[in-house]
């Protein structure tokens, strides 16, 4: 790598699904494979382990196995992280576990994502777990998905198994409402089309996956139009060199900011005007989405962790009653009339669960508005109120600003994500 | 319209700086692991932006083995004075001495495995409610799996089957009384981020990860550096070498590699080119396929 071409690096989220034998693991290990990304001591460590396993090549699966527990059973239980880089960006694999049991996995992994890889079996086509994936990456807000037509040795390399799986897979994501979506025909196993060029797929003339990884424009992908900063963290210094510094530390949710500008402090409704924005290199000009700073303000009002400060003319949701799409993680179900807590940006509050609107079959997505039984790795639509206003944007158009989590307050443990309607 | 873009390191960053500020928030009582090994320098360092123009609002706690490279105390007093922290030394040799840990004998003896007595015991006089560490999940697959905040029961053991979901960017950190949280700042890195954050930000490392020379042997196929708390067999015949750290650990189960690069520059193209894992050199991991895993169910860091 040259010395100094990081710094033009773009980092970029993706996320893996699939089941045990659509050939997830082994697109996984071929792209760390043909990158380059794997050491040498990994490489030997895996090649031992497929030995004992009386395994006759190098299983490339066994890189993304991480427990013992997972060893054991030959199964991924948990959602794992890998890296690697090109030049050109650094990429971070959520590898998620595709089966049903998995769902809070699937979109765990696609919560942080700008893409999502769905492996289809060229041998199969569309299959329930298709519906299923793809729904989830549009549940959760991935802009960009890449169906991966794979297995395409086992079908002769043809262009028309690739044509009709496109086809159908087309007409049913129509109606999803996801921003970018891409087909790109492969063999994991041989590597045509992942990070090398296919020979044998003439008709084929778009790039591989790695081409379409390190150049899909992600720019875009964070709200730079309605400026929202939750603040975190209130800094005063107290020291003689900053004796009157009040700082409000936090990253920004969406929009860009820049001193001078007039903005407002919610819950208050207290205006004022943008003094500096500050960080330890010095004061910048303007910051945007997803970048951790600190405002002043020139005039002095009370503002702490879970206030947010916005543009006076572009304001969210000022809210206790919010409608949401709710994913539910836990072995308990969730309680009609519940009582729980909830994050949301830098805001702690409670809610009680009012009303379950309906639940989704994950497989058809058809509602089910008979059976409103939310248990673990459920979809559902409900609505809550809360004990204090929300500041919240539709996740559609904000992914920071309408999500939340759902926290049982007997346990602690998170039970549910939620997507605000 | 204008593009707005950050750099795979400025996220990488901003995502840190963003995580130190919810442990400032939801914590009565932090701390910063501090090791004076690359990565907790480089989360020390952002933990000094997260609240600049304020002081880094917890302190930091070096669980001192007793086996150090001298380079590395050296380097861990100055620094801790310049950024003006409050270090909390948490002592291996006591826990030795009061009998709650046992030394290993032989060999390959290493005080590695019982920093986590150590470790449990100054959370426990401090009352931490959370201890911040540098590790990445890039170093080793028990890790991959590690959340960016880890739950720790009341026995400071780490369950790998019952964690947390974690989701978007919203940490949940809330506890019952006697449990605490482990928190990773620097998860999504690798090593090759974090030599190239050092390069950018023009941080300073101690003096042994650059090459330079130095009296060693050879085990197990890893290069040692010769010390008084290591035992060298008859065989293990010392040598002066042109070397230098890729971690730093315990000096009795960290490895060195030959190397001439004696320039952070140097060190990235090297990096780049190699062909092991750094947690090559690490003895510590050796010792099973599951090493790491056992011992953070344990409560290792």
């Amino acid at each position: 790598m040259e010395s100094k071409s990081y710094l033009d690096m773009e980092l970029l989220r993706f996320s893996t699904a699939g089941s045990v034998d659509d050939g997830k693991s082994t697109l996984i290990g071929r792209m760390l494979y043909d990158s380059k990304s794997i050491f040498q001591d990994q490489y030997d460590a895996i090649e031992a382990s497929s030995k004992k396993k009386g395994e006759t090549s190098v299983n490339l699966a066994l890189l993304t196995d991480g427990l013992r527990s997972e060893r054991e059973q030959g199964i991924t239980i948990d959602v794992a992280y890998r890296y690697f880089a090109t030049p050109k960006r650094k990429f971070i694999i959520a590898d998620t576990p595709g089966h049903i049991q998995y769902t809070r996995n699937m979109v765990t992994g696609a919560s942080t994502s700008n893409l999502s890889i769905i492996l289809i079996d060229a041998r199969k086509g569309i299959i329930e777990q298709t519906y299923r994936h793809t729904f989830i990456a549009s549940l959760l807000g991935i802009p960009h998905v890449v169906f991966c037509i794979n297995k395409m040795d086992l079908v002769e390399y043809s262009e028309e198994t690739f044509e009709s799986i496109k086809k159908d897979t087309e007409a049913f994501v129509s109606k999803l409402g996801i921003k970018d979506i891409n087909f790109i025909p492969i063999s994991a196993l041989n590597g045509d089309n992942v990070v090398n060029k296919s020979v044998n797929m003439d008709w084929y003339q778009g790039g591989t996956l790695l081409y379409l990884l390190e150049n899909i424009h992600i720019g875009s992908d964070h709200n730079h139009v309605d400026c929202r900063f939750p603040v975190q963290y209130v800094i005063r210094p107290q020291s003689d060199e900053f004796h009157d510094y009040r700082g409000y530390a936090g990253r920004i949710a969406g929009g860009v900011f820049k001193p001078g500008d007039k903005v407002t402090a919610l819950p208050s409704g207290f205006s004022s005007t943008i003094k500096s924005i500050d960080t330890m290199a010095g004061p910048v000009e303007e910051a945007f989405a997803p970048m951790s700073v600190t405002l002043t303000l020139e005039d002095e009002i009370d503002i702490s962790r879970g206030d947010m400060i916005v543009r006076e003319n572009n304001q969210p949701n000022i809210t206790q009653d919010v409608d949401l799409m709710v994913c539910w993680l836990n072995e308990k179900p969730l309680q009609l009339r519940g009582k729980y807590a909830i994050k949301h940006t830098s805001n702690d509050v409670r809610c009680v669960v009012k009303e379950i609107k309906y639940k989704v079959d994950i497989n058809t997505l058809h509602r089910l508005e008979d059976d409103k039984e939310i248990k673990m790795n459920d979809i559902g639509r409900i609505s809550v109120r809360t004990t204090k206003p929300l500041f919240t944007d539709e996740y559609k158009r904000n992914r920071a600003t309408g999500s939340l989590i759902i926290i049982d307050e007997a346990t602690n443990e998170t039970v549910g994500a939620g997507m605000i309607l | 319209m204008q593009s707005y873009n950050l750099t795979h390191l400025q996220e990488l960053e901003a995502e840190a700086i963003y995580i130190l500020r919810e442990v400032a928030s939801q914590f009565e009582n932090p701390a910063l692991l501090f090791s004076g090994g690359k990565d907790s320098i480089i989360v020390a360092h952002m933990a000094r932006k997260a609240f600049w123009p304020g002081k880094i609002p917890f302190p930091l706690v070096h669980v001192d083995t007793g086996h150090n490279f001298p380079e590395t105390i050296e380097f861990r007093d100055r620094f801790v004075e310049n950024i003006g922290a409050n270090l909390i030394i948490g002592s291996v040799q006591q826990s030795i001495d009061e009998g709650k840990a046992i030394e290993e004998k032989g060999y390959n003896a290493s005080r590695n495995a019982l920093q986590t007595v150590t470790l449990l015991d100054t959370i426990e006089e401090h009352r931490f409610d959370c201890a911040m560490g540098g590790a990445r999940r890039d170093e080793e697959k028990a890790r991959a799996k590690e959340r960016f905040f880890s739950h720790r029961d009341d026995f400071g053991q780490w369950d790998p089957k019952n964690q947390r979901p974690e989701l978007w960017n919203i940490f949940n950190g809330k506890k019952h009384m006697g449990e605490h949280f482990r928190v990773f700042p620097i998860s999504n890195w690798t090593e090759m981020d974090v030599w190239q954050y050092i390069l950018h930000e023009k941080i300073e490392i101690p003096s042994i990860y650059l090459a330079h020379e130095r009296d060693v042997f050879v085990r197990d196929g890893v290069v040692m550096s010769t010390c008084d708390f290591i035992e060298q067999r008859d065989t293990e015949q010392t040598t002066r070498m042109q070397v230098r750290f890729r971690t730093i650990g315990d000096a009795t189960c960290t490895g060195a590699v030959e190397s001439n690069a004696d320039t952070i520059e140097k060190i990235i193209e090297e990096v780049a080119a190699a062909r092991t894992t750094e947690r090559g050199t690490r003895s510590d991991d050796k010792r099973s396929e599951a090493a790491m895993e056992d011992r953070k169910k344990q409560g290792y860091f």
